[in-house]
């Protein structure tokens, strides 16, 4: 910002502004809530404290106390204070006090490893739905090709499907690899020469036909490439029993990342034609479709019975320096993934700032408020979303290959539609379009499905409650009543995006109401201009006259 | 003037047995102001929306100082130099005024993903250019106090300003104009003229729109081109437009034109 303003930017009033000063109110908190967290979680203490330590130890209570706890990161973040607090609060909640915690009950780490796996997953789904405006039903599948990247490289299905490939090799040699490899470097090149002549002239029959034949062409030789590769590879199964070498583990990572983004492309393009209701059923669809490959592709995903055990990434000066800390051996692994699963979000959220204040997050943004002016004032349509479903995507399929290493174990299971809404809600819930808003989100809705329901189902399970009325059996209505509740409460979400808010609450100020009324991100239906048929009957109708 | 700077030849849309726009060959020469005018459903929102790549001609070609635009899409004819405003505003209503100039930017920003990304240099450059290019379109269209309001929060009129200043930012050779004076009052009309003329003179973007307002095209074009029924029925300078029977036949009916206003039939406006 250069020039002198004259009305103030609705975009820089931080929720702090007008706020007092609660710099001591926060660090009070930090310590306290840091306090209860260490000692319920440390098991000699609880004896001695005998009563009030099986108060502390019953698991609602406990989960109050988890919750409370990562309160702290939130109203490090909401709260005026000052900056060395806010920071102390921040860094020393999320990397001394919860460690520390872990150390005595490594379920922590756990928990919170899932929530920034959500929370990454809401992030990449908010730049679809919130950001782009395009209602995406089927985002696990993203996360799904991200965990069965690593699960099946890092497995013993690995050397299975090696086997079956040496038993099997057909007519595939060296050669095979030979005209596979040649297929796909010609492909390729004739795909972008295509692209870059057509970028700036219409496409023609010609171009359009040669384009889809090299398309089939490189399908066809990284498929030869492929499958000679494995052949070729078969001798070595024997010594890849348990998997590639843990090594890898960082190769894959950005190998996850990209094999996402890829599958996002690919989703994308048939599909983002459509807009609004007609494109959610079809990414439900496909969603479905990737779920359906994994039980169903039995050599490489072990269909429903799913993939086990899934090696781990080997890091010795990691454990050593949490050997160091004082960290038992076997907890070196889950807190070597809370610092990844740190690391990542972290990179995560910069990209997100930094996507969103820029040419990529305006154009977005623009799309979601109006498609057809979006497009007439220059934005390609087609490649702006397919950058919006990949993004969104590659974050998903790293956080699910993370998923693979942590649980050790992946099924179709858990990629279900129900899991895609879970993320979807999370981000509702949240506040679309707003960073801070669908990681909170994230962390709400995991809590609330990992600790607090089971935690009132495990509570209340002893104290005689009618089956019928006992909300440990009713959790998933709490659930949804807790949902219900938000959206008619603040339909903008936990921590709204400020130009969601300003949207939904602009009716409250505005005289003449000549907005377009274009706020409803999800259900747009084209403009009018799209209206083939009966455009130039309507094309005079709205002269003037409708003000 | 130096010759056209678009051609449009024999462009026909037709919507399943609905003929919108009938072979109609019309040329804008270069730093011109030029009008399209005729009855409700006349077809000159198709003829702009063909022009701009929304919708593609069943037929005939439309050129672009030269440059065939046909089987382009919107975003590519923007790229290649036309903009456009619509007759229903389309502000992106949750953006500031100067964030909606800067998306008018897009396609002539360098900057990629990669960029925003990393926070290069190409980045930081490209961001500052579109701020310019908003403050200087402000400025231009006269809203420089909105800069930092909602699109949504600004007068009607000047969101039909704003919509033009949004055009302008795309640095375009020919500005199509849908109807830019509808439900604004005398004075703003006024307003409106001066700045479409500031367009061409100050800018040298050739001006093309559609009007229903008869005073302001007649005082502000150089050309008009008369369209009824998707056809074209008329073109030439204001006065030429004015006394041509077709056209106060299009308007008011047979009858009127003839002189016999009321006699045989009611006109049909």
């Amino acid at each position: 910002m250069t020039a002198p303003t004259s009305t103030p930017n609705p975009f820089k009033n931080l929720p702090r502004a007008g706020q007092p000063d609660r710099t001591v109110l926060l660090m009070l908190f930090f310590i306290i809530s840091s306090g209860i967290l260490l000692a319920s979680h440390n098991a000699p203490l609880l004896e001695s404290l005998g009563s009030l330590g099986s108060f502390l130890k019953n698991p609602i209570v406990e989960a109050l106390f988890v919750s409370l706890f990562l309160a702290n990161v939130l109203f490090a973040y909401l709260w005026k204070a000052a900056p060395w607090a806010r920071m102390l609060v921040g860094v020393g909640s999320l990397l001394f006090v919860l460690p520390l915690a872990g150390r005595e009950d490594t379920s922590l780490l756990d928990l919170s490893i899932q929530i920034m796996i959500f929370a990454a997953l809401a992030l990449g789904l908010n730049i679809v739905v919130g950001l782009a405006g395009l209602l995406d039903l089927g985002y696990i599948a993203f996360f799904a090709v991200g965990a069965y990247l690593w699960g099946i490289f890092a497995s013993p299905r690995f050397a299975e499907v090696l086997r079956y490939y040496g038993e099997n090799p057909g007519a595939t040699n060296a050669g095979t690899l030979a005209i596979g490899l040649f297929l796909l470097v010609v492909t390729i090149a004739s795909l972008v020469y295509i692209s870059r002549l057509t970028a700036r002239t219409a496409p023609t029959a010609l171009s359009t036909w040669s384009f889809r034949l090299a398309s089939l062409g490189a399908v066809a030789g990284l498929t030869l490439t492929l499958r000679a590769v494995m052949v070729l590879m078969s001798g070595s199964a024997d010594s890849l029993e348990a998997g590639i070498n843990p090594g890898f583990f960082w190769l894959f990572l950005a190998l996850s990342i990209m094999a996402a983004a890829i599958v996002g492309v690919l989703i994308g393009l048939p599909v983002l034609k459509l807009k609004g209701d007609y494109l959610a059923i079809i990414t439900l669809g496909l969603g479905e479709v990737i779920r359906v490959l994994a039980n169903n592709l039995d050599l490489y995903s072990a269909g429903s019975q799913g993939i086990t055990p899934i090696g781990t990434a080997s890091v010795p000066w990691f454990n050593t320096l949490a050997g160091a800390l004082g960290f038992a051996e076997d907890q070196h692994y889950l807190l070597f993934l809370y610092a990844l699963v740190l690391v990542v979000i972290g990179v995560i959220l910069l990209v997100n700032v930094r996507l969103d204040r820029s040419r990529i997050g305006r154009a977005w943004i623009a799309i979601r408020d109006d498609e057809v002016a979006a497009q007439a004032m220059g934005v390609p349509l087609m490649q702006t979303k397919l950058i919006a479903f990949a993004t969104g995507a590659s974050f998903a399929g790293v956080m699910g290959m993370i998923f693979a290493a942590k649980q050790t174990f992946i099924s179709p299971e858990s990629f279900v539609l129900n899991q895609s809404i879970m993320v979807l809600a999370m981000v509702i819930l949240g506040g679309m379009g707003s960073f801070p808003g669908v990681i909170l989100g994230a962390g709400v809705v995991t809590l609330l499905n990992l600790r607090i329901l089971p935690g009132l189902g495990e509570a209340t399970a002893n104290l005689g409650i009618p089956q019928e009325v006992n909300p440990g059996q009713l959790q998933r209505l709490i659930f949804g009543a807790i949902l219900v509740a938000m959206m008619l409460l603040r339909p903008e979400g936990l921590l709204p995006n400020r130009r969601r808010q300003l949207e939904l609450h602009h009716e409250d100020h505005q005289e003449d109401d000549s907005a377009q009324g274009n706020a409803g991100a999800l259900g747009k239906g084209g403009g009018d201009v799209y209206s083939a048929g009966y455009a130039p009957a309507k094309e005079d109708d709205k002269a003037g006259g409708s003000r | 003037m130096s010759g056209n700077i678009l051609e449009v030849t024999g462009v026909t849309k037709v919507f399943g047995g609905l003929t919108a726009v009938n072979d109609v060959t019309m040329n804008i020469p270069e730093r011109s102001i030029i009008s399209v005018i005729g009855p409700n459903g006349a077809g000159k929102t198709t003829f702009f929306n063909m022009i701009t790549g929304i919708y593609e001609p069943t037929k005939g070609s439309i050129r672009l100082a030269g440059r065939e635009l046909v089987g382009l899409r919107p975003d590519q004819v923007t790229e290649a130099g036309i903009a456009r405003t619509f007759q229903n505003i389309r502000l992106f209503s949750s953006m500031t005024s100067e964030e909606n100039i800067m998306v008018g930017r897009h396609s002539r920003l360098k900057s990629t993903f990669v960029d925003a990304m990393l926070r290069t240099k190409k980045f930081h450059e490209s961001e500052q250019e579109a701020r310019d290019a908003a403050r200087i379109m402000l400025d231009f269209v006269g809203l420089g106090k909105w800069r930092n309001e909602l699109a949504t929060n600004l007068p009607y009129g000047d969101q039909r300003k704003l919509e033009i200043a949004r055009a302008l930012a795309t640095t375009p050779k020919l500005i199509l104009l849908d109807e830019p004076a509808a439900g604004m009052n005398p004075r703003e009309t006024e307003d409106l003229k001066a700045l479409i003329r500031r367009i061409r003179d100050e800018l040298g973007v050739t001006v093309c729109l559609i009007e229903h307002d008869m005073r302001l095209v007649m005082t502000l074009s150089e050309g008009i081109t008369v369209l009824d029924y998707g056809s074209k029925i008329s073109e030439g300078l204001p006065h030429q437009v004015r006394n041509d029977p077709r056209v106060m036949e299009a308007y008011l009916g047979r009858g009127a034109a003839a002189g016999e206003y009321g006699k045989e039939e009611r006109p049909h406006v």
